[in-house]
């Protein structure tokens, strides 16, 4: 009895000493940790996903010639393997645009520039199709986003803008998603709000959406006007988004509720 | 302004609110809005309506009919036994004064919203006569969960 009291406080001792070692646990979750297991399976399978109807539609996309140039993605690129990690990098800094650019952009600067081809509009089912395929090559791949110092500073502006309370019900984003994620909005769940899962397929939209979409319909719902598809703080808060989720998988096409 | 609101708060000033016309004293807006009466029957509509009153989105109550409901803020059971009308009014009105930072929005706020959207510019969640309501509704919420 009289040695265990020491014996016990050593043991205590080391463990207080380990745990110390040991980074902090990462908490972050992808909205697909919390769905149930049912639109879990869903998301996982490749032929009842319904976001398939969108990749094939983006598969098409990538081997059909068009524009002026009369040039597929193809082409140049070769086969859709080549995009694999593409998607886990963007928001980027583009040297020939000099600008951070979502890969939304990259795509269509390609489309206009190389193949010499008209701009679908923001959310039509052609250019979500074509992103969504092309963000599918990364699927499983750890979101990764350049110490570059043009980045830094939309990742900072995007930081700010989630933290800005906004619109009539004057809510900010990480009000929501930093501060209260797992605690309940209605019935609703709130998520901690990770891009991990974009082009998404959203019940509600019965459709395949972007990120900015999905942060379009936040903005609307604190009753605060949207910034415009493409708009720097759009891709500001998207760049911002991709670092907090750094390391995370892309799981893209994602299904959520 | 901060230091300035509290001093009154703790002195139990009357402050007038000018431009939004309302008299806070101590941690109340003793005295009706715009002179409005308030209808309990049409508040608890209001409150129950995610799309109008907005509260149970936040707040959970008792509404056996609404199957969701949140729990980002304190349930509204037994507020008419923790508080005043005047007491309920000044949490609606301007809750940022008895909670600095919080979420709950300012239900009679009109304008200084950063970004609003133009159907709502110039325009406060509730009008006068919509609060009264509330605040007559849950004014009857006696007893605590």
């Amino acid at each position: 009895m009289i040695m265990r009291k020491p014996v016990a406080a050593l043991l205590l001792a080391s463990m207080a000493a380990a745990a110390f070692a040991q980074a902090p646990a990462d908490t972050r979750r992808s909205g697909f940790d919390d769905m149930s297991p049912a639109l879990q399976a869903i998301q996982m399978d490749d032929f009842a996903n319904p976001a398939a109807l969108w990749l094939a539609e983006g598969e098409a996309q990538w081997n059909t010639r068009t524009g002026s140039a009369g040039k597929s993605c193809a082409d140049c690129h070769g086969t859709p393997a080549t995009m694999r990690g593409v998607a886990a990098r963007f928001p980027a800094f583009d040297t020939t645009l000099a600008n951070v650019i979502d890969l939304d952009a990259k795509i269509d600067d390609c489309r206009t520039r190389r193949q010499g081809a008209a701009s679908p509009p923001h959310e039509s089912r052609a250019r979500v199709a074509l992103e969504a395929f092309v963000a599918h090559q990364s699927r499983g791949m750890p979101i990764t986003s350049a110490a570059e110092p043009h980045l830094d500073a939309s990742v900072a502006a995007g930081a700010r803008i989630f933290r800005q309370r906004m619109g009539q019900i004057d809510l900010s984003c990480a009000q929501c998603h930093d501060e209260r994620a797992g605690r309940h909005l209605a019935g609703t769940a709130i998520p901690q709000g990770h891009p991990t899962g974009y082009p998404v397929y959203r019940s509600e939209w019965q459709a395949v959406g972007t990120l900015q979409r999905r942060l379009r319909n936040c903005l609307s719902g604190v009753r605060a006007q949207p910034y415009a598809f493409g708009s720097p703080e759009m891709i500001a808060l998207e760049a911002f988004l991709m670092r907090r989720a750094a390391g995370m998988k892309l799981e893209t096409p994602g299904v959520r509720p | 302004m901060r230091a300035a609101t509290l001093s009154f708060l703790l002195l139990a000033a009357a402050t007038p609110a000018a431009a939004a016309g309302y008299t806070v004293v101590g941690d109340a807006i003793p005295a009706p809005l715009e002179g409005a009466i308030g209808d309990a029957a049409r508040g608890r509509a209001i409150v129950a309506d995610r799309t109008v009153g907005l509260c149970v989105l936040c707040h959970s109550g008792p509404f056996p009919e609404l199957h969701f409901q949140g729990d980002l803020a304190p349930p509204l059971d037994g507020a008419g036994s923790r508080w005043s009308a005047g007491q309920i009014r000044l949490r609606l009105v301007e809750p940022q004064r008895l909670t600095p930072g919080t979420i709950m929005p300012a239900y009679y706020r009109a304008d200084g919203f950063e970004r609003v959207a133009p159907a709502f510019a110039g325009k406060s969640i509730l009008t006068a006569g919509q609060i009264e309501d509330v605040v007559a509704y849950l004014s009857t919420l006696r007893g605590a969960k």
